[in-house]
C-alpha cells in the first residue's frame, strides 16, 4: 500500500493538509514553513511564517521587519507538532539557515528538501540525510550534463586569471545571498588575503554573515575605491553587464553558477570567465541523495524535471513531475 | 592535452583581441616543445589526422549511458562535442586522470589509428581527459573547433612572443611543419631564422577591405588603378623548380590550401609557360568561347568530387591574371603596384597561354565614371564578360604588396546586392556560440495562383542580423513553433501570420537541388520586417525574372 505523501499542489504552492501549512509558497497564505531565504522561496506577507532563526534574519533583512504577522523560529532538529503531523527541519546544505522539511504522519515519512546540495560550504550546515518514504527534490540542474566542477578548482581559474591579467579588475557576478559570501569564503580558504569589494547590493547580507561569525576577511565597498585594477569585485549578476561595470578597468566579466557548465550559456551571457560554482546539487548529487534517503515516491518540484523522472521510474520509484512555476530564481541566467 | 584544452575553453569566452594574443603568447611562453608546435598547428588549421563524423561520437556516447538522457542532454545543450564531453562517464575518466594524455600524444594516436580503431582509440582518450579535455579533443576531432581565433591571430601571438612581426612568420610559414621546433628556436633566440626551401611556396594573400560610396569621396580617383572584381574565386599559382630541375606547380587557394588535384587543366598550362619560377595571383574562371561564364556555372565544376575528361571540357578553367609576386628568383612584393602590373603584363603577353590572360584595369577619371562603370560593366569594357563581374577593385598605385588586410591600400566595391521581402518557414539551432539559438532560418516566396497560393522555401540565412535581433528571432521561433522535426522548428506560415524577412543577396543561379529552382548567392538577412504581413511578401518570379536576366547576358 502506497504510503500517505501528505503533500497537494494548490495554487498557492505545496500545502500538507494533515497540518495546514504551506511550503515555500509563492502567494500569502495563513501559515507557511520557509526552507531557505532565496527571493523565490520566501515570500513577504504571510500570517505566519516558520523556520529557521536565519531564514527569519534573512527576510527581515531583506522585506524589513514586518515582513509577516507573525515568526516563529524553529531550530534544526526540534519537533514540532503541528495538526496531525510532526514536523522538524534540518540542514539542507544550500546556503545559511536552509532547511529540509521533514513531515511525519502515522507510517510515513516526507521530506520536502527545497533547495539542497552535497558539496561542503564553508558558509553553512552540510546537508543532513533523512530517511523518508516520499522525497520532495528540486532539480535546477536535472540533467546529467550538469556535473558541477570542484569549487577549489574553479577558485583557482579566477586566481590564474588575476595572475595574467594584473592590470584588469574581475568582476564575478554572484546572487546576493549565498553564493557571494560562499565565494569569499572559498577565496579566503585558497589563501587568498587580497580585500575583496563588494558591489552596495551585496553590503546588508555580507554584512549578517560576518556578525554570525563566518570569517570573510577584509572587504571593502566598491565604490569610490577606483578602477580596482587586478582586484576581486563581487556583484549582482545583472550588474556584470551594466554601466555600473564600465568605471573598472578593462573588467573580466565572470559569473560563479552552475548554469556556466553550458558554454553557450555562458558566451550568450557575454561572460569571459564562467565559473562552474553552484548551490544546488547536481546531477549526480541529485541521483545519489533520492536513491541515499531510500524513498519509494519521488516528487520532482522544480527545474529540469524529465530526466530525472525518467530515469528513477526505470529503478522502480514512484516518481512524478509537479511542475511547479516560480521557482528557480537563485540560479537562473540573467532575465532577458 | 589539459593545458592546450583550457586555452581553447578561455579564447572562446574572450571576445577582446589582445586578451586573446596575450593567452595565446602566454600558452606559447609555458608550455614545453613539441607540446605548443601541436596546439599551435591546431590553432591555425595545419593539424592532419582522420577526423570523426558525429554519427562515431554519438554512438560510443550511447553506447555508455541511457539514450533518453541523451537526447534530453543534447537538446538542452545545442552542441554535440559539449553534450558527449560533459556526458562521458566520470568513473572510466577518472582512471587516466593522473597522468592525462599529452597534446602530443593525443596527436600521435589519432594519426596511427586506423578507422576500424578510431572509436576504441577516441573512448580511450577521452576516458584520460577532464571535460574541458573531452570537450577540446572531439571539437578538434569532429572539425569543429570553432573558437573565434583566426590563424592570422595566433601567428600575431606567436611574433608578439619572439619580438617580431605577423608577416616575418608569415612569410615562412608555408616550409614549416608541426611541431615547428625550428621556429620557436629563433622566436626564442636559440637559432637562426628558419630557412624555407620550398621551390613553389605560397605567398600569403594581400586582401581588400570594403568600401561605400561616401568613403570613396575621402580618396583621390587619380591615386588608384581599377579592375573589375571577378565572381570566381581567388588563386594563387606558384611553379618552381627543385635542385633535380623537376617542375613544381601548385594552385593554392585564397588561405594557401593546395587546390592543384582538382585543376589539372590549369596545371598542365602551367607547366607549358616559358619560365622557371614565378607567382601570380588571379581569378580561378570557367570560361566557354572566349566569354567568362557565372559564378553558377563555375560552381558546378567545384562541386563535381571527380575530375572526368568530360567535365574538363564541359567546363575549361581559365586563370585571369592581376599581380605577379615573384618571377625567376626575384621577390616582386616590394615593388609598387603599377611596376608590378607592368611586369606582369610582359608575363602574359610572352606566355601566350590560351587559359591565362590579363585582368584587364577600367579606364576612368573621376568617382562618377568609375560608379558607372561599375552599374553596367557590359558597356565600360567587360563586355560579355559582365556576367562574372561582381563590383570593381581599386588598388593604390603606390601599394606594394603586404599579406593580410592592410589599412588603405586596397578597396572593394561590390555591386549593390538584390533584396527580397521573404516568409520565414523554418528554423534550426546554429553552432558554436550560436547552439542554444535558433539562427538558421529557411525562408519562402509566394508561388502558384492567387486563390490557392503557397509558400516556397527558396533559401536560407544565417547572418545579416544583430546579436539582439537574433534573441529577438530566437524567442519568436519559441513562440510561434507549429511543428518539430528533430532540431528543426517549423515557424507558422501562412497568409495571415508569419514573419516578413527582407533577404540581400548577390545573385542566382538555377538549382536542381532546390524545390523552387532557383538558388540566391551569399542570401543574408537585411532587415526583420516586424511590420509587414506576410500576404504582402514577395513572389518566387520575382526571383526567376532575375534568373532569366542573367541567362540572357551569357
Ligand atoms: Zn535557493
Ligand atoms: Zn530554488
Amino acid at each position: 500500500m502506497q504510503a500517505a505523501t501528505f503533500l497537494a499542489l494548490r495554487p498557492q504552492g505545496l500545502y500538507c493538509e494533515a497540518g495546514d501549512f504551506y511550503i515555500d509558497p509563492l502567494r500569502s497564505v495563513p501559515r507557511a514553513l520557509i526552507t531557505h531565504g532565496h527571493s523565490d522561496h520566501a515570500r513577504a506577507g504571510h500570517d505566519k511564517v516558520l523556520a529557521t532563526r536565519d531564514t527569519l534574519a534573512v527576510m527581515a533583512l531583506r522585506y524589513g521587519a514586518e515582513f509577516a504577522h507573525e515568526a516563529q523560529v524553529v531550530e534544526y532538529g526540534e519537533e514540532l507538532r503541528i495538526g496531525d503531523v510532526a514536523v522538524s527541519l534540518h540542514p539542507a546544505g544550500h546556503v545559511l539557515g536552509s532547511a529540509q522539511i521533514l513531515i511525519r504522519g502515522p507510517g510515513a515519512r516526507t521530506v520536502v528538501s527545497g533547495d539542497y546540495k552535497r558539496e561542503p560550504d564553508p558558509t553553512c550546515a552540510p546537508f543532513e540525510l533523512i530517511a523518508c518514504d516520499t522525497f520532495v527534490s528540486e532539480a535546477t540542474f536535472g540533467l546529467p550534463v550538469f556535473r558541477h566542477s570542484n569549487a577549489a578548482g574553479e577558485i583557482e581559474k579566477l586566481l590564474a586569471s588575476l595572475r595574467l591579467f594584473p592590470e584588469r579588475a574581475h568582476l564575478v557576478g554572484a546572487y546576493t545571498f549565498g553564493k557571494a559570501q560562499r565565494l569569499i569564503a572559498l577565496l579566503r580558504q585558497k589563501g587568498y588575503d587580497r580585500p575583496v569589494f563588494l558591489h552596495g547590493a551585496l553590503e546588508k547580507l555580507t554584512d549578517y554573515y560576518v556578525r554570525r561569525g563566518i570569517a570573510l576577511g577584509d572587504i571593502r565597498k566598491a565604490a569610490g575605491a577606483g578602477d580596482l585594477a587586478g582586484e576581486i569585485v563581487l556583484c549582482p549578476p545583472t550588474a556584470v553587464s551594466d554601466i555600473w561595470s564600465r568605471k573598472f578597468a578593462d573588467p573580466v566579466t565572470s559569473f560563479a553558477s552552475g548554469w556556466m557548465r553550458v558554454r553557450a550559456r555562458a558566451r550568450q551571457s557575454g561572460i569571459e570567465l564562467p565559473l562552474v560554482i553552484s548551490d544546488h546539487a547536481d546531477w549526480d548529487a541529485l541521483c545519489t541523495t533520492i536513491s541515499e534517503t531510500g524513498c519509494s515516491k519521488l516528487l520532482v518540484t522544480h527545474g529540469e524535471a524529465d530526466a530525472l523522472v525518467h530515469c528513477f521510474k526505470n529503478r522502480g520509484i514512484d516518481a512524478e513531475p509537479l511542475h511547479m512555476l516560480g521557482y528557480g530564481e537563485d540560479e537562473a541566467p540573467e532575465e532577458t | 592535452m589539459n593545458r592546450f584544452a583550457s586555452l581553447l575553453d578561455r579564447l572562446q569566452h574572450e571576445p577582446s583581441r589582445l586578451a586573446k594574443l596575450r593567452l595565446m603568447t602566454d600558452y606559447f611562453r609555458t608550455t614545453a616543445d613539441p607540446d605548443r608546435g601541436y596546439g599551435l598547428a591546431a590553432l591555425t588549421g595545419a593539424l592532419s589526422f582522420k577526423y570523426a563524423k558525429p554519427g562515431l561520437v554519438k554512438a560510443l556516447i550511447v553506447s555508455r549511458i541511457d539514450p533518453v538522457l541523451f537526447e534530453l542532454s543534447y537538446d538542452y545543450v545545442g552542441d554535440l562535442s559539449e553534450t558527449v564531453a560533459l556526458l562521458w562517464p566520470v568513473e572510466a575518466s577518472a582512471r587516466g586522470a593522473d597522468h592525462p594524455a599529452s597534446l602530443t600524444e593525443v596527436v600521435r594516436r589519432l594519426a596511427e589509428s586506423g578507422k576500424i580503431d578510431l572509436p576504441r582509440v577516441l573512448a580511450e582518450l577521452l576516458d584520460g581527459l577532464d571535460e574541458t579535455g573531452r570537450w577540446a579533443l572531439l571539437k578538434l576531432i569532429t572539425g569543429a573547433m570553432r573558437i573565434g581565433a583566426s590563424a592570422r591571430l595566433a601567428k600575431q601571438a606567436l611574433a608578439d612572443l619572439g619580438g617580431k612581426s605577423a608577416n616575418d612568420i608569415e612569410d615562412i610559414w608555408h616550409g614549416l611543419k608541426p611541431p615547428y621546433l625550428d621556429l620557436f628556436a629563433w622566436l626564442e633566440g636559440r637559432e637562426p631564422r628558419p630557412v624555407t626551401n620550398d621551390p613553389a611556396p605560397f605567398s600569403p594573400a594581400m586582401l581588400a577591405h570594403a568600401i561605400t560610396e561616401e568613403e570613396l569621396a575621402e580618396l583621390n580617383p587619380h591615386d588608384f588603378r581599377a579592375e573589375w572584381k571577378w565572381d570566381g574565386i581567388r588563386v594563387q599559382a606558384a611553379v618552381g623548380e627543385r635542385r633535380s630541375g623537376d617542375k613544381i606547380i601548385r594552385l593554392f587557394s585564397r588561405t594557401g590550401e593546395d587546390i592543384s588535384g582538382a585543376f589539372p587543366d590549369l596545371v598542365a598550362m602551367f607547366a607549358e609557360l616559358p619560365y622557371r619560377a614565378f607567382s601570380l595571383d588571379g581569378e580561378l574562371l570557367i570560361r566557354r568561347d572566349g566569354v567568362v561564364q557565372s559564378f553558377g556555372v563555375l560552381q558546378q565544376r567545384l562541386n563535381r568530387k571527380k575530375v572526368s575528361a568530360s567535365l574538363l571540357a564541359e567546363y575549361p578553367a581559365h586563370i585571369r591574371a592581376y599581380d605577379l609576386l615573384s618571377f625567376e628568383g626575384e621577390d616582386l612584393r616590394a615593388l609598387p603596384f603599377v611596376e608590378r602590373r607592368g611586369r606582369l603584363e610582359t608575363f602574359v603577353a610572352r606566355a601566350g597561354a590560351a587559359r591565362l590572360d590579363l585582368s584587364p584595369q577600367i579606364d576612368f577619371a573621376t568617382w562618377d565614371r568609375l560608379a558607372a562603370a561599375r552599374r553596367d560593366p557590359a558597356s565600360a569594357g567587360a563586355g560579355a564578360d559582365a556576367t562574372a563581374v561582381e563590383g570593381v577593385m581599386l588598388k593604390r598605385a603606390e601599394s606594394i604588396y603586404v599579406p593580410g588586410r592592410p589599412k588603405g591600400l586596397w578597396y572593394k566595391w561590390k555591386r549593390d546586392p538584390f533584396t527580397i521581402d521573404a516568409v520565414l518557414m523554418y528554423a534550426q539551432r546554429g553552432h558554436g556560440k550560436r547552439s542554444s539559438f535558433y539562427s538558421d532560418f529557411t525562408f519562402g516566396l509566394w508561388q502558384g495562383q492567387t486563390e490557392r497560393d503557397e509558400l516556397v522555401p527558396v533559401g536560407k540565412a544565417y547572418f545579416g542580423f544583430t546579436d539582439e535581433e537574433l534573441r529577438r528571432l530566437d524567442r519568436y521561433v519559441r513562440t510561434n513553433t507549429s511543428e518539430r522535426y528533430g532540431p528543426v522548428r517549423e515557424v507558422a506560415h501562412g497568409k495571415d501570420e508569419g514573419l516578413v524577412l527582407e533577404i540581400a543577396f548577390d545573385g542566382v543561379n538555377r538549382s536542381g537541388r532546390h524545390k523552387s529552382g532557383v538558388a540566391m548567392r551569399f542570401p543574408r538577412i537585411n532587415r526583420i520586417r516586424w511590420d509587414k504581413p506576410s500576404r504582402e511578401a514577395d513572389r518566387l518570379e520575382t526571383l526567376e525574372a532575375l534568373l532569366k536576366e542573367d541567362e540572357r547576358m551569357s
